[in-house]
């Protein structure tokens, strides 16, 4: 590498919580930064400490560094510097911060997967604040949201932000590029505690193949014992006429997504109000995922101002089968989550299921039954957690089996 | 040279004298108690003003003049036409060109649109300026650059410090969208209409020369009045006293910052689970983003259950007018008419009444509106572990915003602060607020996007929510929180020079602004 200036991030007017780095090597004379930043009276200090130290860390002696900060917080400033060192300097080393104690927990592949908040993978502005939402997936995307240009630098902002924003249980979840950018993704974000991994436009079983051998990979290499579960995302006519062979390309597949875009692009047709046009492929995307015992998932609702648009969306989503939706906006999540969430019919009958499971638990007995019919474990475990989700949703409260 | 400081009631060190006054430190909240009678302005006779009624003058520069403007003396005006206002600096101009010195504005609040009296305050026409300040100009007096001490006081402490004689107001030049050749004046019609001129009662009752300047002279009597004639010694008409645009602003909007949303959401759902949202509430919430919202949402619940609120108090805004307008608010009493919809409404809605800050804030008054309100939203640039607000500094120790009416608003019934934990990194839970505004005893309940904080003196709200799923913290621990996320900030730093002093509603010194120290 022969340049010798970089510049990562982003400032302006409109920027928030973010911070642009100017980074020029030297031959000699040490390390100066120049620091413009609207916090500078209260983090001035903190923050020269902070590029000093990232400096050292990666042996860059001599450079002049610029920095011209709108309240960034330390992660950000961090993946923003290091994006910078690597466009001058080749190097294998990571500067990853520490991994939040309350960031370390699993998922289960029988969790509901109602909503997913997509974050713009180099938006630190809307990562902030993204767990408190209550959307029960949080997707920091690499791919659409990003520019090409940006990709390497949203990569460790992404890796980043993994280990320090706190998403309150939130499903974690990354959108990865396609093709090989996407296995560079993995590398980056796997090690950092990643639930689930979103692939784009898959059109047959070997795109997924393709990634879930890489996280294999790399699981093995750095010893990460969590399962990584994979949500593919069918976005072509192909996709749609390989539904089937997608969603049991491998067992990490817990979900399958349809993204209607990119589809009706495909189809060479406008995306309209009823969907007519994608009715076959969402029906066809249901039952393979059905069929492969995963859940589908339906696509984003674009327009983020129409909140009663969006509730009959969902109602019809549900009705053909879909399991989830994803969200653009977070002011969408509890729509579709009250929409999804359970009717009074369903939760009764769940109700029914975790008492007849306690009463035989008491009584020592091995099999439970419901009236006539034996109930298996997943079916109890499905009740539960429907309860818990209504009782998450304010529609059951947490006593209410305290006096049946 | 250094005046004598003393630790006050709020542990704070403050000054015995201010601008060469005596000042009287923070004793605690209602502790001081002033004796004596009302200031009075000299007598005036009517022999002395045209037997038919015609006060008019061809300009204010003439006004000024048959005023006896001169070096020293006190210039007030209002802020009804805020970031629109063209004759506040005018009035300085005018004064320049005079080669007046050494004045003091008493403004009820300054815009940025009163930047260019820096020009003034450079020149030594303005000595000091005692009223809120923000932006370039606050940056100006933070810089220790304004050759007096800044006073800043709550709308009610300006009435306080007129009606105890503490400020004497030379020359009150107040600006009507309406007015007759008597010099009745009105805050709607015209091009200026900015709905209600509650802020001004108390200057035209208090000064002793009261200039009415306005764009809309109407026939006599110009009803219905809110500033009466029999007060007004001139009246000056002059093409525009204001930008329309800026004078009210089109229409206010709810925020549409998702986690703003959330705070607005979060807060709707305390006041109706704690019981304070009830049938009969009387209540009053801000025109910023997030208030509006909390306005909304307490609209549905009122819809939902059938309720309605006896009154609100205004600054009203078209969320307001559209509960009064539904059925779900009896009355608006109202001090400030924020967007178009209140100004419309304020004049043609009999229950959309024009109330002026004399009665509602008013520590001298015989009693207060603020103490029977049940819901007080307000907001804050800091709040600390013990509850206390700062709302006039930046945490990096520049001057930000006036009072306003925020410390009169803390004697309400449950006083509800819904704040982000931070703002891009500044945290607003810190361990000591920058200024003190607002004594923690006040302040009741702080809702942010990560959990609400109860005043631990409030055990019955405490109580109150218990078991109702609300995400309660302590105040420490949103504090942890903030920091965790945030970093530790470091402290501002400052020199010892006293630039504002701010007075606490009765009149004392609650806290000093000192000089912020450039590195």
């Amino acid at each position: 590498m022969n340049r010798l200036t970089a510049v990562a991030g982003n400032s302006g007017p409109k920027v928030r919580s973010d911070c642009e780095i100017t980074l020029e090597l030297k031959q000699k004379g040490g390390i100066s930064i120049d620091l413009t930043s609207k916090v500078k009276a209260l983090y001035g200090d903190s923050i020269i400490k902070q590029c000093n130290d990232l400096l050292k860390f990666f042996g860059i002696r001599n450079a002049y560094l610029s920095v011209n900060d709108s309240g960034a917080l330390p992660f950000v400033i961090s993946a923003r510097l290091e994006a910078a060192i690597k466009m001058l300097v080749n190097t294998d080393l990571e500067f990853i911060p520490e991994m939040l104690s309350g960031n370390r927990y699993s998922s289960s592949k029988d969790r509901f997967r109602f909503s997913r908040l997509y974050i713009p993978g180099n938006t630190p502005s809307m990562m902030l604040n993204a767990g408190l939402h209550s959307a029960d997936g949080i997707i920091y995307d690499l791919e659409d949201s990003v520019a090409p240009d940006k990709k390497d630098e949203a990569r460790l902002l992404v890796r980043n932000a993994l280990c320090q924003v706190g998403l309150r249980g939130a499903e974690r979840m990354v959108r990865i590029n396609q093709g090989s950018p996407g296995k560079k993704d993995l590398w980056s974000v796997i090690p950092q505690n990643v639930n689930l991994v979103l692939i784009p436009k898959c059109d047959e079983p070997a795109n997924v193949k393709e990634i879930d051998d890489e996280i294999s990979l790399i699981r093995k290499k750095l010893k990460i014992r969590k399962s990584v579960f994979l949500m593919p995302i069918i976005e072509s006519a192909r996709g749609v006429e390989n539904a089937s062979g997608i969603c049991r390309a491998s067992g990490n597949i817990v979900a399958v997504a349809i993204g209607l875009e990119d589809l009706t692009a495909d189809m060479g047709v406008m995306r309209s109000p009823g969907g007519k046009e994608s009715f076959y492929a969402r029906s066809r995307v249901v039952m393979a995922a059905k069929a492969a015992g995963i859940q589908p998932i339906d696509s984003v609702f674009s327009d983020v101002a129409d909140m009663e648009g969006l509730k009959q969306n969902v109602v019809d989503s549900k009705a053909m089968g879909f399991e989830g939706m994803g969200c653009i906006h977070p002011r969408q999540v509890p729509v579709i989550n009250n929409s999804f969430a359970p009717e009074v019919a369903e939760l009764d009958k769940a109700m029914k299921i975790v008492i007849a499971f306690e009463d035989a638990r008491k009584k020592g007995f091995g099999v439970v039954s419901l009236g006539s019919k034996m109930i298996d474990k997943p079916v109890v475990t499905r009740a539960q957690k429907m309860i818990d989700l209504a009782i998450k949703l304010g529609i059951l409260s947490d006593d209410w089996n305290k006096n049946k | 040279m250094a005046v004598k400081t003393l630790i006050n009631a709020a542990g704070r060190s403050v000054p015995l004298e201010i601008n060469g006054m005596p000042a009287i430190p923070f004793k605690g909240v209602g502790k001081h108690r002033p004796e004596g009678v009302r200031y009075s302005p000299p007598i005036p006779t009517c022999q002395d003003y045209p037997a038919d009624g015609n006060k008019v003058v061809s300009s204010l520069e003439e006004a000024l003049k048959k005023c006896g403007l001169r070096d020293g003396m006190t210039i007030s005006t209002h802020h009804h036409l805020r970031d629109g206002d063209l004759i506040s600096n005018t009035i300085f101009e005018i004064a320049s060109r005079m080669g007046v010195k050494d004045l003091v504005w008493f403004p009820s609040a300054s815009f940025p649109c009163n930047d260019p009296v820096i020009k003034y305050l450079d020149d030594g026409t303005i000595n000091r300026i005692e009223g809120s300040m923000n932006g370039p100009l606050g940056r100006y007096v933070s810089e220790g650059k304004m050759k007096g001490t800044a006073v800043l006081r709550s709308h009610g402490g300006r009435v306080q410090a007129i009606q105890d004689g503490e400020v004497k107001i030379d020359i009150a030049v107040l600006a009507a969208p309406s007015a007759d050749t008597f010099g009745n004046a009105r805050g709607t019609g015209g091009t200026s209409a900015c709905g209600v001129l509650g802020y001004a009662k108390a200057d035209a009752m208090y000064a002793a020369k009261v200039i009415v300047v306005t764009d809309n002279l109407v026939d006599l009597p110009c009803f219905p009045m809110e500033i009466e004639g029999n007060y007004v010694d001139y009246v000056v008409v002059t093409d525009k006293i204001g930008i329309p645009e800026k004078i009210v602003s089109g229409t206010t909007e709810i925020t549409k910052s998702p986690d703003r949303l959330l705070i607005a959401e979060l807060t709707a759902s305390f006041l109706e689970k704690s019981g304070i949202l009830k049938d009969g509430v009387k209540m009053q919430a801000g025109a910023g983003g997030t208030s509006l919202a909390i306005a909304v949402f307490v609209h549905e619940i009122l819809k939902q259950k059938g309720w309605k609120s006896a009154f609100g108090f205004g600054g009203s805004t078209k969320y307001m007018v559209k509960m009064l307008e539904e059925g779900q608010m009896g009355y608006i009493l109202d001090a400030q008419a924020f967007d178009l919809d209140a100004v419309r409404s304020v004049e043609v809605n009999p229950n959309h009444v024009p109330y002026p800050v004399y009665n509602a804030y008013n520590y001298h008054s015989k009693g207060n509106l603020t103490s029977m309100m049940d819901i007080m939203i307000l907001g804050a640039t800091e709040v600390d572990v013990n509850f206390n607000g700062n709302v006039v500094t930046h945490s990096d120790g520049y001057l930000l915003h006036g009072i306003g009416g925020w410390q009169n608003c803390l004697h309400a019934r449950n006083v509800i602060l819904p704040v982000p934990l931070f703002r891009d990194r500044i945290p607003v839970i810190v361990d000591e607020v920058t200024t003190l505004c607002g004594p923690g005893e006040l302040i009741d309940v702080i809702i942010t996007e990560r959990g609400i904080a109860i005043n631990p003196l409030r055990k019955d709200l405490i109580k109150s929510i218990k078991g109702s799923g609300l995400p309660l913290r302590t105040i420490e621990e949103l504090k942890e929180e903030a920091e965790m996320i945030c970093g530790k900030p470091q402290k501002a730093r400052f020199e010892d020079k006293i630039v504002a002093a701010v007075k606490w509603v009765d009149g004392t010194v609650i806290d000093v602004v000192r000089q912020i120290k450039i590195r």
